[in-house]
């Protein structure tokens, strides 16, 4: 028994619903409750799908326990099929179905339909949603993809896609610019599974010559599937960043047997800017910005490696909820001497940000209301998600142009933490009255605090006062208010802990000037 | 299944009612969670439940707007499933580590889900134990809001029913007092109340309570009108007290408001002219701001899917206040008792569903193409790209809507889609 007030993931039938919102002619009959219908508000709130998940739900009730559990599942499926006429279906059950072991597979298989029925065994008690996703990726994969075939000799080499789905963070405008990518390389894309593909698409998995792997949380058992039953490599290389998409393409490159020097503008690829953007002297004062990292771990792990090597920060926090994945993000978290936190519980890593205080936060929507309440910077970087990481524009995180769109991104965050430094700093001017705050703040603001009110202050490290704490003088907390907001907290909390291991009771001045030295860069 | 398996005889006068079988899309009663937790300041809701259950709370109350709310799920793994773990002693552990980390939490709701109902954790007799272990310091109540048991706003009523038994009992010498059930935005109880004493009703009490130590007192000289149409649970125990239902519409517009209070003003004895008196700059503001929107809703024909059971006051309200045309109304559940006073002011043109399969519902929404539906959120978007204006139902519960002054924002909430509508040219 696990107490959770937030989750990072939903149980695998959601990663399942996933995988079949993103299909074309496949239909989920699961075998559910009614409440488990809000999954559909999923896809057509948070991203704004036009129609409903190809899902029928069977709604058993508590009078039918026992009689007839097995019968409304039966009779929904052949309903189903015959309303939606699907080209194939998967079937299976969320936890409370799980406990009833009525075999949606085999009762399926009963009603002898005519098109292809896939049972999935989601584990409701023990895995989550991108498990889900994957394990029901992989089962259509090995039902559909038939046997291995000789392969033709083609001009241009063929590859698949795999992974992106529907809910995913930027899936769709991934898909469309590593296409671009790949086809200004020379490799022609076979199957896009599971977004856009149908089960008849599915049958032609093994007609490729390789599979490019985008979300290995998803894609993965069906890549290793695949290089057994059809003798297909994949990648390794989620391109995300300018270094990421660089080795993304020689690893295509190799895969494909494509010459693996040819400069890209020959292929007309377009490189990214962020280099330059990143070079420029207008970007100095990135330099070793404080930033934390969490979120699914090829997110995670790409923002490392981009947060390092492409835009100069300093790495103080790297984290992530895929526990499958927890030994990478260890190695990686070693690089930068510090513990990688690897959890799905919430507080734990709210509290892990107010400690480290960094000076960005790259999480994702979790991170980014935990963010909100320290009142520190954050961008998005991965799922879960929420309304505003579906927008109108082309936002992809991947290839060249992600690392465009992600330059901005999170360059955007600092630089309005920035203004409302300059704000600040003009506090005491007449037309800026004291409450004045940066206006994409909003009214949310000033009050953000306020649930404090009703949750013990644990977000608010930065201004608990146990009995035994050092007292700010006035001159000494009128000083601390002249300091950047941004770094307000780290300097109130640096300095409190040098007061309190030199056992002050009251910080001077002074003190707040020698813990600055001590602790000066 | 997916037949139409009766047609009730109507009862005079009342329009039939067809009950149908078939995939429901209803929000389990978890959902009332999102509600109530901020309605009673410092309970806390422990669902029993699994990641769905953690999952669904989680979308439905749409945005983390806390860093620690007071709700959570205790979550059931294979360990509790299997038996290696005693269930009793996690849920003890769960819930002493839960108290301790909050000192503000008076008040502990476990509730039971589909998960823990079909595994037959006994959550009743759990919140017993664990209230002689944590009592005064809290105290433990459990209700269902499993799906398989209870639809989206039953939770409610499940909640408020366990409730009743905790309230003070009152003496059967004790003045006629007057409760008022169904949770309500503080607004809106606060203008009640305001108005019950204009009219000499005075110290209305309102059940859910703000704080658990301020629960009101009930006995057989209470008499309790419901502010909200999904209470027959609660209605029930508050009866098996001595209190007495008073039947009335409720309080949604002009006249169901002034219906509602006057159903209390005749059973404490109000003189007509003083009732009068006291309503009739509320029921004239009211009326007002309905004018504004009648123009742009008048004439429309709405259609409700099944979502909060407050369908049939909405369409009772919408037709006879602002002119709108029902034309199917669908709810979860129909409590035929409670709603007798609305199904008598619902015209005879609207068709009455009790459980519809939506698949079915919205062939017959599309046949129909109404000028506004009224759904839930897994269908606005769709049928919005089909090119049918919707309204969703669940902000009807996140939103103050009862009341005189309230009756404008209502009418609003149905307007506004349609004048959207017409403003946009993309
Ligand atoms: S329907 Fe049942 S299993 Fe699903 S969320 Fe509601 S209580 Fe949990
Ligand atoms: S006004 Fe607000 S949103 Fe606009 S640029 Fe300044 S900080 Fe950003």
């Amino acid at each position: 028994m696990q107490l959770t007030l937030w989750t990072y993931e939903g149980p695998p039938h959601i990663g399942a619903i996933r995988v079949a919102t993103a299909m074309n002619g496949l239909h989920f009959v699961l075998h559910a409750p009614q409440g488990d219908t809000y999954a559909d508000l999923l896809f057509t709130m948070i991203e704004r799908r036009a129609e409903r998940p190809p899902v029928t739900y069977t709604t058993f009730q508590a009078r039918d326990l026992g009689s007839d559990t097995a019968e409304i599942f039966k009779a929904s499926a052949y309903e189903a099929f015959e309303r939606f006429s699907p080209r194939a279906m998967i079937v299976g059950a969320s936890c409370t179905a799980e406990l009833l072991q009525d075999d949606p597979g085999g009762l399926a298989r009963a009603l002898d339909l005519p098109i292809p029925v896939i049972p999935l065994e989601l584990s409701a008690y023990d895995k989550k949603e991108n498990w889900g996703a994957a394990e029901t990726l992989y089962r259509l994969a090995r039902g559909l993809s038939g046997g291995r075939r000789q392969r033709p000799s083609r001009p241009r080499p063929l590859a698949n896609l795999l992974g992106p789905t529907a809910l995913g963070f930027r899936h769709r405008d991934d898909t469309v610019e590593i296409s671009k990518l790949l086809g200004a390389l020379g490799v022609d894309i076979g199957v896009t599974a599971p977004l856009g593909a149908s089960p008849d698409d599915l049958t032609r998995l093994g007609e490729a010559d390789f599979n490019i792997v985008l979300y290995p949380e998803i894609a993965l058992p069906t890549a290793q599937y695949l290089e057994k039953a059809h003798g297909q490599p994949y990648t390794r290389t989620a391109p995300i960043g300018v270094g990421a998409t660089r080795d993304f393409i020689a690893e295509v490159r190799a895969l494909a047997s494509l010459n693996a020097s040819a400069p890209l503008q020959e292929s007309k690829i377009e490189e990214s800017r962020l280099p330059w953007w990143s070079r420029s002297v207008d970007s100095t004062y990135l330099t070793a910005k404080r930033v934390f990292i969490f979120g699914d771990a090829t997110h995670a792990l790409a923002a490392e490696r981009i947060a390092r090597e492409e835009m100069g920060f300093d790495v103080v926090g790297l984290g992530t909820y895929s526990r499958e994945w927890a030994r990478e993000v260890r190695e990686r978290a070693k690089v930068h001497d510090i513990e990688a936190l690897i959890t799905d519980d919430y507080l734990e890593v709210e509290e892990a940000i107010a400690a480290a205080q960094p000076d960005l936060v790259l999480g994702t929507q979790m991170e980014r209301h935990i963010a909100k309440r320290l009142q520190l910077p954050c961008a998005v970087i991965s799922s879960p998600t929420h309304v505003q990481d579906f927008p109108a524009r082309y936002a992809p995180q991947m290839g060249f142009e992600g690392a465009n769109v992600i330059f901005d991104a999170w360059v955007h965050p600092l630089m309005m933490g920035l203004e409302e430094h300059l704000l600040g700093m003009f506090r005491e001017d007449s037309e800026f009255h004291e409450g004045a705050s940066a206006s994409h703040l909003g009214a949310f603001s000033a009050p953000q605090r306020a649930p404090a009110a009703q949750a013990p202050p644990l977000s608010a490290l930065a201004e608990k006062s146990a009995p035994l704490d050092p007292q700010w003088s006035d001159e000494a907390s009128k000083e601390l208010r002249k300091i950047p907001f941004f770094v307000r907290g780290k300097a109130r909390g640096n300095t409190e802990k040098f007061a309190r291991e030199r056992g002050l009771t009251t910080i001077s001045l002074g003190t707040l000037y020698d813990a600055k030295a001590h602790y000066g860069r | 299944m997916n037949q139409t398996v009766s047609l009730r005889p109507p009862a005079p006068g009342a329009p039939p009612l067809v009950q149908e079988r078939g995939q429901r899309e209803v929000f389990c009663g978890l959902t009332g969670i999102v509600w109530l937790h901020r309605k009673i300041q410092d309970a806390f809701f422990l669902v029993v439940g699994s990641r769905t259950c953690a999952h669904l709370i989680q979308s439905a109350a749409g945005v983390m707007i806390f860093a620690e709310p007071r709700f959570a799920t205790a979550i059931l793994d294979q360990r509790d499933l299997a038996g290696i773990a005693d269930i009793n002693d996690e849920l003890d552990r769960v819930v002493s580590r839960l108290l301790e980390r909050r000192p503000d939490i008076k008040l502990l709701f476990l509730v039971a889900s589909c998960p823990s109902e079909v595994i037959k954790i006994d959550l009743v007799r759990a919140a017993r134990r664990l209230s002689r272990q944590h009592e005064p310091r809290a105290r433990v109540l459990s209700y269902s809001g499993s799906g398989i048991e209870k639809t989206f706003t039953e939770g409610e009523d499940a909640c408020l029913a366990a409730l009743v038994p905790e309230l003070p009992a009152e003496a059967a010498t004790a003045a006629p007092s007057l409760l008022v059930v169904g949770a309500l935005a503080d607004i809106v109880e606060d203008q009640f109340a305001a108005i019950f004493a204009d009219i000499g009703i005075a110290d209305a009490r309102f059940l859910p309570m703000r704080r658990a130590s301020a629960m009101p007192a009930v006995g057989p000289n209470t008499r309790f009108l419901l502010a909200q149409p999904f209470l027959a649970e609660t209605a029930r125990a508050l009866e098996s007290r001595g209190a007495r239902r008073l039947a009335a519409p409720f309080p949604l517009g002009a006249e169901g408001t002034t219906l509602w209070l006057k159903a209390a003003a005749d059973a404490f004895g109000v003189p007509a002219s003083r009732f009068e008196t006291a309503v009739a700059p509320g029921r004239a503001r009211a009326q007002k701001s309905l004018t504004r929107h009648i123009e742009r809703l008048s004439g429309k024909r709405i259609f409700f899917f099944p979502d909060s059971q407050l369908e049939i006051p909405l369409a009772r309200f919408l037709a006879r206040e602002v002119g709108m045309r029902p034309i199917e109304v669908a709810t979860p559940y129909l409590h035929r008792q409670l709603l007798e006073e609305e199904l008598a002011l619902l015209p005879s043109e609207a068709r009455l569903f009790e459980g519809p399969d939506v698949d079915r519902q919205l062939d017959r929404c599309r046949a129909a193409r109404p000028d506004l539906t009224v759904c839930g959120l897994g269908l606005a978007n769709p049928l919005e790209a089909e090119g049918l204006p919707t309204k969703w139902s669940i902000e009807l519960l996140f939103t103050p809507i009862q009341g005189y002054d309230q009756a404008g924002d209502l009418a609003e909430l149905f307007a506004r889609p349609l004048a959207r509508r017409s403003r946009l040219e993309v």
